[in-house]
């Protein structure tokens, strides 16, 4: 048969094959030329003594265009979502607006230097309070710091916060309780705090379990940290009851913001009982992800975690001028250099005032209604393991594929065939062999049905052909990798021939 | 049967085998099944203690790093190095390859556990077989 029969949106890849660069070296090429030195010579090991270093190892000696060509042609072998679906769940790897980039690369914003006097940079702080007013406003808390770089560093000034205030109570406490169904981030940070890690149950609806819940808040849980929608795209429909019951024994809300793209514009954090929370300006805010980065995770909070906020934090002066406030006693300290990655506060402060308060409610029900799409015509073909209504992403699994011997990552592999990126695979773990699938906003029906036929067609070929599926991907310029050899046996390191020859 | 009858198991997926004061901890055929091709297992020193219920170390498969839960309380007497630079035989034979052996505190502890024909049914009933 012909393995290419309903593959509609890709063929075989474009690519050439491309050694690694020290490969191609060969010695003394060059890829630039100086001119005559028109100042005294120094020998270097005059001036350095036994530090001056003849032998530079293997560096890779080539010229500009073979540099250029080189990473021009791995670039072609990267998946982006500039290139067509990326609908890997948890991720929101939502298209990163044209707009956003224009703003960020205006002259004034992006040459900027942290070290430039407060006087010359009323922009740039003049954007750091917009955007911080923003985000509150959105996330409906009282106060921002735009410092952390990622969302699980948020995550841990967050709860670093939590432990400062509970401290200044007079107790730290020693718990922080996790659900289930929670990134894997969320123990770690805990952990990372000097915390304890206590499992929550999900019901079987796959929400927080509030017996369970009243159970297990004591005098020693410090906070619950939640993500809400939670992974499996449920919303905690008793999110302000688990509120109270930790709010009456002391304890605080932490939210992991990572799914707050099923949220902005229709319901905020701050008004469902949430103490402090990050966002991902990576995901919901439309700025650049993964290998595209930086991240960005700003931490919101209430009033009484304002005084531990990270220093330094924007002011307005006395004189009606922008500066930072370092005076912060109370403050759990820096967490990361300057002001935070700034040029992702640009983009995001860009894509928020582009779409507006209706552009942004409007992103928000496109991102529900893709998912939910999917999740109708894709039910029954693949597994639904919970039935409860889902916002901006659906959690599949294997278990009608798995009597074939076909499983989730063997999915994602054949739809790598089909010209998409995978979904998040065996993710959450509450769900066996989870297909993980977050359309976002950004594609239209036209691609979702592409989509939609890719998972379809799939479906059919595990039935029918499942050693498709095993060998998958065939079209791709290589083919299935050993992944249990790579974990095991990772060869990290390029080594020169010479070198590998005489070990 | 995939699960000796001799053994006792956790609702966590690993088994002990009780000789004397001495017992001896694995993950079940169940659990190797689940995880897929293990490449990691992190286990505790010589002489640490273990409690009932807390974890005692991870196993890292391609998929997930996953919690490793001791069945009973005591100190661990024996780890094996085995699985440093041959992960693989927790997947190969899960029943037969064990991961530490502990002096027990209380024998009688392992008492509380599942038996075999118990944990089978739970595994039944979780996988929704």
């Amino acid at each position: 048969m012909n393995l290419n029969e309903k593959i509609r949106k890709a063929t075989t890849h474009i690519s050439q094959n491309e050694g690694l660069i020290f490969e191609k070296s060969s010695p003394g090429k060059k890829g630039y030329k100086l001119p005559p030195l028109d100042v005294p010579e120094v020998d270097p090991a005059e001036l350095l003594g036994e530090q001056a270093r003849e032998d530079l190892g293997q560096m890779p000696e080539v010229s500009e265009i073979e540099i250029i060509r080189h990473y021009t042609r791995i670039s072609t072998w990267n998946y982006a979502v500039d290139h067509g679906m990326y609908p890997l769940g948890s991720c929101t790897m939502k298209y990163n607006a044209r707009v956003n980039e224009y703003v960020a690369r205006l002259t004034g914003l992006a040459e900027a230097h942290p070290y430039q006097p407060e006087r010359v940079t009323q922009g740039a702080l003049r954007i750091l309070q917009m955007l911080s007013e923003q985000l509150i406003e959105i996330t409906g808390m009282d106060a921002i710091t735009l410092q952390p770089a990622a969302g699980a560093h948020g995550e841990l000034t967050g709860i670093l916060m939590v432990r400062a205030y509970l401290e200044s109570r007079g107790n730290p406490r020693k718990k922080i309780l996790i659900p289930d169904s929670a990134h894997g981030t969320n123990p770690a940070t805990a952990a990372m705090a000097g915390y304890a890690v206590e499992n929550l149950k999900s019901n079987a609806a796959g929400m927080v379990d509030m017996a369970s819940l009243e159970a297990q808040v004591n005098d020693d849980v410090a906070a619950l940290m939640l993500t809400n929608p939670n992974t499996l795209g449920v919303f905690e429909q008793e999110i302000h009851k688990i509120a109270d019951v930790l709010h009456a024994k002391g304890a605080l809300m932490y939210m992991d913001g990572a799914n707050m793209n099923a949220l902005v514009g229709k319901v905020r954090p701050g008004d469902f009982g949430a103490d402090v929370m990050h966002l991902n300006l990576h995901k919901t805010f439309s700025t650049p992800h993964g290998g595209g980065g930086p991240g960005s995770g700003p931490v919101a909070c209430k009033k009484i975690l304002e005084p531990f906020l990270p220093t330094p934090v924007v002011i307005t002066k006395k004189d009606g001028t922008l500066g930072f406030d370092y005076n912060r006693p109370q403050s759990v300290g820096r967490v990361r250099m300057f002001y935070g990655n700034f040029g992702m506060h640009v983009r995001a402060l860009a894509y928020i005032m582009a779409n507006g308060p209706e552009g942004l409610r409007l992103t928000t029900e496109d991102a529900v209604l893709n998912a939910n799409y999917i999740r109708k015509k894709l039910e029954g073909i693949y597994d639904l393991p919970y039935s409860t209504p889902t916002m901006h992403e659906v959690v599949f699994s294997d278990r009608l594929q798995t009597p074939k011997g076909v499983k989730t990552g063997d999915i994602a592999k054949r739809l790598i065939d089909y010209g998409f990126h995978p979904y998040t695979v065996s993710f959450p773990l509450v769900v066996h062999g989870a297909l993980m699938i977050e359309p976002t906003e950004s594609e239209s029906k036209e691609e979702l049905d592409l989509f939609i036929d890719a998972m379809k067609s799939i479906a059919e070929e595990a039935e029918q052909h499942p050693e498709i599926i095993a060998e998958a991907p065939h079209n791709t310029r290589i083919s299935r990798l050993d992944e249990t050899m790579a974990a095991r046996k990772p060869v990290l390191r390029w080594k020169p021939p010479a070198a590998a020859a005489g070990k | 049967m995939a699960y000796p009858a001799d053994y006792k198991y956790t609702k966590e997926h690993e088994w002990l085998k009780v000789e004397g004061n001495v017992g001896t901890i694995g993950i079940t055929d169940y659990a190797q099944n689940s995880l897929g091709d293990i490449v990691f297992v992190e286990l505790p020193k010589v002489g640490s203690e273990i409690a009932a219920g807390k974890t005692f170390g991870s196993v890292e498969s391609v998929k997930a790093v996953s919690d490793l839960f001791a069945p009973v309380t005591g100190t661990v007497a024996e780890v094996n190095e085995a699985l440093n630079t041959a992960p693989e035989q927790v997947n190969k034979d899960a029943n037969k390859t064990w991961m530490i052996k502990v002096t027990l505190k209380d024998a009688g502890e392992a008492n509380g556990l599942l038996s075999a024909a118990d944990y089978e049914k739970f595994v039944a009933e979780e996988s929704g077989n």
